[in-house]
């Protein structure tokens, strides 16, 4: 179990950052421009990790696969970003928050990485805004707040609806201006294929160069993995076409393990699927739930169009459900609520798999001025998208898979189980626990980048001075690059009649049904078999055509064979937590009322899961979780 | 290719200077030639004395070199930049419908600059040139009596023609420079932007109005 | 519905390109432009054929990676639209659809629609940047910024870094592009110390690319997904001459 060893540090919870500072080893300038810091991803964790460690002297090598850094996924987050400054003077401070976010993950996550997270969350937005960043300002030209994801206190930065965009720019910013400094060297269009490991420890990657197609070597000092999520395995979600678990799968096959794997969480408000072809279901803005009010007929294969059905005739299922909270429920209950409606028949739309989002009363009542003044946005994109007017019909919207709250396990330092290899942002498992609050995302990523690696990884470089500078003449190279060709090989002279989008759709469809909003025993011991199908089927009948150069089939098909091992393990993860938490919710453990019940007595632990082998069982290890600052207590949104 | 110092800013920065330039030079060329529209024998004499004093003038000499100039720079400049132009586009496209989207003078001022000049080559031929080295006619005071040669000129209907055509080409050279020019320098605020497109407008109207009206007035008066 | 597209192909950067003819049928209006895209790309892989290659990422509107000539108009038919938000139901039954990469010297076309716009990269490099290294800031609310002043740097800051600017424009300048980027930073307090080198170096870098000038026929203000103000660039031509003048 040595390998679980989360370093937490000595000292009260409040104290545990700063004592960790305070010892923390450190580089000596004239040393740090001597060693070479590999970053693989340029969203906000990526691209500010990299910056930092650029300005502190380190050669910095970073990688995207898209064609600049300033695409990253970061770049799609709306709401905003959330910190414990207290300007509203309304009671917030870094225990609220802290105890908050530990809450909102159902009490899954570490207390002490929770608390640093808060803690160190003011300091990001002194940061953004020294960068340029225009977050919302009142008119005295102070910083604006507003609320968001069920607390109770104001503490979320925004700018408009992007402030992800606004945010990652400035990281992006921040990265270039190294670059120009010639601290950084971007790959863009690059796309990490494997780890390499000397003597045990992250030494390099293998990369491909997604314009010429050529195979790379590239040795570092460190690596440190910020490639954000795999909520893209359904297929159907509100992420990018090309995010992708590869690279941290790559990494847990090299020895790294993966945590939380089966954590996801679902956005209530997102565009429901309209057609066979869809690639993506666009996210629209929690903050229409603030005047939005979400129903279902109350008749199963109701016909008539939502303005003909009487009021009588409507279930306001979250208004039942949940008079305190009512539409404005947290992300996981709006969605599992929804997920019923729809299942039990009552769904709405061409294909019965929406519910209404309807803002009839919010225009009766406030006027459509008011309302296209504060939601003008998110209508016109609406109509956009669906050629429908929402101010005269209602809209229909469903659950998407959007976070994932699993991911490469680390210790407090932000280490993985493999030494000298970090994981950042979404890309890692640590701070959310089983649901992630809303605006805390942007949050981890950020702080994880500018204020947590820089002062860990060098704790960690500070004892590779000695070891000998990585070459990439090591063997190790040659059969991580060997192992990459064959892989690359055999995806080219596959010659089967099905595209990489149907294993990737069929496997979606499959988690979506089965390792999706809700789960439970038989489906899950369903779904792994078929997976194990899948995977053997996409072997024999997969199809890519064109060449070894330029080819985004070729690029697909190496992130869906993770995916399809990832799937499993998502499935063996969620089968085995046999509890309902966060956004894992088992239909066999839910109270009377069909809530989530927890069971903290057996289950509160990271499940911590171990590559044994290709097509072998992983290992689980649990990792404890111990709260010595909060009592367990029971979600409440009644 | 052409390769010059400077950067197109600073291409960009002369084109407006000596646009702008030429567009004063307009308000007081449309205002001298006003005289044009006196009863006949008035218009002759007045004309006649304001064309010698504009030719006589040491000021006005030194003016007429920076008109000169500005002309042949706003050319040469135009020249420049659309060979710059050539080289950043690259490719064309095979199928454009770019033009949707803009004013199509605001795209065409090249071919409206070279119909210009065009026309300007014309126009210096038959007064600027016929007056410094050409035989004139003296008029009752004893001056050069352009007033005539302008009158014979205007009385060609195809003459008219092709003065009202090239006049419409300066009209829409000058709706999309004028304004084009003052954003080049700078001006960004939206409240005066706002007050120079209507100025421009306004400036463009009045002037190529004035200018056209001549030749019409004369062939149909005289 | 059955459409005829006409679609650029090109191997790699050196080689010549042509428009290529496909025939798709049952596109339905509810599609987005790249899912049409998509489906045409099944098509060819159950045909054997190498599958159209373009850019693409967040399908959201937002990251900017997307972008096509589509009937000549940089994103299509529709203003302040990425391709990707573009739908079909902006197409009828039998439409002939010109597909083409977005064009100019400065953005290299690697494969078919797939284009290299590093070159924005580039110009950011130059200066588009505070100066600001990670714990250096002082207190956030310690710089107030107006209300108004703001909003006003966030409009120039939404832009995407599409390069619909640059495509639309008949000589192919990124004014819009290194305008928005420049005035953003240069209305804040934070980022007017480095303000006057910051644009001479952007603009500078923007020649320097190959990027051509700006004319002002503000066709980029309408093709721009953000509808980014073509005042930007009157700013910037201001600031530029403003810092030129003033340079020791």
């Amino acid at each position: 179990m040595s390998k679980l060893d989360a370093k937490i540090p000595e000292g009260s919870l409040e104290d545990k950052w700063s004592n960790f500072k305070n010892k923390a080893r450190l580089v000596n300038p004239a040393n740090r421009k001597k060693m070479t810091v590999i970053v693989v991803g340029t969203g906000l964790a990526g691209a500010s990790c990299a910056a930092a460690l650029a300005e502190q002297g380190y050669q910095i090598k970073s990688f995207c696969f898209q064609d600049t850094p300033r695409r990253a996924h970061s770049v799609a987050a709306q709401g905003g970003v959330n910190a414990a400054k207290n300007y509203k003077n309304d009671g917030d401070s870094v225990y609220r928050m802290f105890y908050d976010t530990i809450k909102g993950g159902d009490f899954r996550s570490r207390e002490a990485n929770v608390y640093r997270l808060a803690e160190c969350s003011a300091a990001l937005i002194d940061q953004a805004v020294a960068q340029g960043v225009p977050f919302a300002r009142e008119y005295g030209g102070y910083l604006n707040n507003r609320s968001f994801g069920g607390v109770q206190v104001s503490r979320t930065f925004y700018a408009r609806g992007q402030t992800g965009q606004q945010l990652l720019l400035g990281a992006y910013q921040a990265l270039m201006r190294q670059e120009n400094l010639g601290k950084v060297k971007t790959y863009s269009r690059h796309e990490m294929l494997d780890l390499v490991l000397i003597d045990g420890k992250a030494k390099g990657i293998i990369s491909r160069d997604l314009v010429t197609g050529e195979i790379e070597r590239h040795a570092a000092d460190a690596v440190v993995l910020a490639t954000g999520g795999y909520g893209k395995i359904y297929y159907l979600s509100t992420l990018a076409m090309g995010c992708n678990a590869s690279a941290i799968w790559r990494a847990h096959k090299k020895g790294a393990l993966m945590a939380g794997v089966s954590w996801i969480q679902f956005h209530p408000t997102c565009l429901p699927q309209s057609g066979e072809n869809q690639s993506k279901l666009t996210l629209m803005s929690e903050s229409l739930r603030n005047d939005g009010r979400i129903w279902v007929p109350l008749l199963p294969d109701e016909k008539r169009a939502a303005a003909a059905i009487p009021e009588a005739e409507r279930d306001y299922y979250l208004e039942r459900r949940y008079p305190a909270f009512g539409n404005l429920s947290p992300r996981d209950i709006s969605s599992r609520a929804a997920k019923e409606r729809i299942d039990a028949g009552f769904g709405v739309g061409p294909m019965k798999n929406a519910v209404y989002l309807d803002f009839s009363k919010a225009l009766a009542e406030q006027g459509k001025e008011k309302i296209k003044e504060k939601y003008g946005n998110l209508f016109a994109m609406y109509e956009k998208i669906n050629g429908i007017d929402a101010y005269n019909e209602p809209m229909l919207i469903s659950p998407a898979a959007h976070f994932t709250m699993g991911g490469l396990w680390i210790d407090y330092e932000m280490m993985t189980s493999i030494p000298g290899l970090f994981a950042l942002g979404e890309a890692n498992f640590s701070d959310h626990g089983a649901n992630r609050l809303g605006a805390n995302s942007l949050l981890q990523a950020c702080v994880d980048g500018y204020f947590i690696a820089p002062y860990t990884i060098p704790n960690y470089l500070a004892g590779e001075l000695n070891t000998g500078k990585p070459d990439t003449s090591h063997p190790a190279f040659a059969d991580a690059e060997n192992a990459v060709k064959a892989q690359l090989a055999f995806f080219m002279q596959c010659k089967g009649s099905l595209s990489v989008d149907y294993f990737h759709k069929t496997l979606g469809k499959l988690l979506y049904d089965k390792c999706g909003l809700s789960r439970n025993k038989t489906g899950l011991e369903e779904a792994i078999k078929e997976i194990q199908q899948l995977r053997e089927l996409f072997k024999k009948e997969l199809r890519i055509t064109g060449d070894a150069g330029l080819n985004s089939e070729l690029e697909k098909a190496g992130r869906v064979a993770d995916y399809l091992e990832l799937g499993e393990l998502m499935c063996e993860d969620a089968l085995q937590r046999a509890e309902s938490c966060g956004a894992h919710f088992r239909e066999e453990f839910q109270t009377a009322e069909g809530e989530a019940l927890r069971d903290d007595q057996d289950y509160a632990y990271v499940s911590v899961w171990e590559w044994t082998g290709k097509d072998q069982p992983h290992l689980l290890h649990k990792e404890p979780l111990v709260f010595e600052n909060v009592s367990l207590s029971v979600r409440s949104y009644k | 290719m052409v390769r010059l110092k400077g950067s197109t800013q600073a291409y960009k920065l002369w084109m407006a200077l000596t646009g702008l330039f030429l567009c004063v030079f307009l308000v007081i060329h449309v205002l001298g030639n006003l005289q044009l529209f006196l009863p006949a024998e008035q218009a002759r004499e007045q004309f006649n004395w304001y064309s010698r004093l504009l030719s006589g003038n040491i000021l006005i000499m030194l003016i007429s070199y920076v008109l000169y100039f500005s002309i042949l720079a706003h050319v040469f400049y135009a020249i420049v930049l659309t060979l710059k132009k050539k080289k950043a586009n690259g490719a064309a496209y095979a199928y454009d419908r770019r033009a949707n989207v803009s004013p199509w003078y605001s795209r065409n001022m090249g071919l409206l600059g070279t119909i210009i000049l065009l026309f300007l080559i014309i126009h210096l031929k038959d007064f600027w040139y016929q007056y410094k080295f050409g035989e004139l006619p003296l008029d009752s005071q004893g001056q050069k009596d352009l007033y005539q040669i302008v009158i014979t000129t205007y009385r060609q209907f195809w003459y008219v023609l092709v003065y009202e055509l090239g006049l419409l080409a300066l009209g829409f050279h000058l709706l999309h420079g004028f304004f084009s020019a003052a954003r080049t320098l700078g001006l960004y605020h939206p409240k005066y932007v706002r007050i120079m497109k209507v100025f421009g407008w306004g400036y463009t109207v009045l002037i190529i109005a004035g200018f056209m009206a001549m030749p019409v007035y004369i062939y149909l008066m005289t | 519905m059955k459409l005829n597209l006409k679609i650029w192909r090109q191997e790699h950067s050196e080689a010549k390109g042509s428009l290529v003819n496909y025939q798709l049928d049952g596109v339905t209006t509810h599609m987005s432009f790249l899912e049409m895209l998509d489906m045409l790309n099944e098509t060819l892989i159950q045909k054997g054929e190498r599958v159209i290659e373009f850019d693409h990422d967040c399908r959201e509107g937002i990251c900017g990676q997307c972008g096509l000539m589509i009937n000549g108009r940089a994103h299509g038919p529709l203003k302040h639209t990425t391709t990707c938000q573009l739908h079909m139901r902006s197409f009828k039954d039998g439409d002939t659809v010109y597909i083409e990469p977005f064009r100019a010297n400065a953005f290299r076309v690697l494969k078919d629609l797939k284009i290299d716009r590093s070159s924005f990269d580039r110009i950011i490099k130059a200066g588009g940047y505070i100066s600001a290294s990670t714990g250096q800031a002082p207190e956030a609310n310690s710089i107030p910024i107006g209300h108004e002043q703001a909003e006003a740097a966030f409009d120039a800051a939404a832009c995407i870094g599409c390069g619909a600017c640059v495509a639309t424009c008949k000589n192919s300048s990124a004014a819009l592009f290194t305008a928005a980027k420049a005035v953003h930073l240069a209305i804040l307090p934070q980022g007017q110390i480095e303000s006057a080198g910051r644009v001479l170096a952007m603009v500078d870098k923007m020649d320097e690319e190959g990027f051509g000038h700006c004319s002002n026929t503000e066709a980029c203000e309408v093709e721009c997904p953000q509808g980014i103000s073509v005042l930007h660039i009157a700013e910037l031509n201001f600031r530029y001459h403003k810092s030129r003048l003033l340079k020791k």
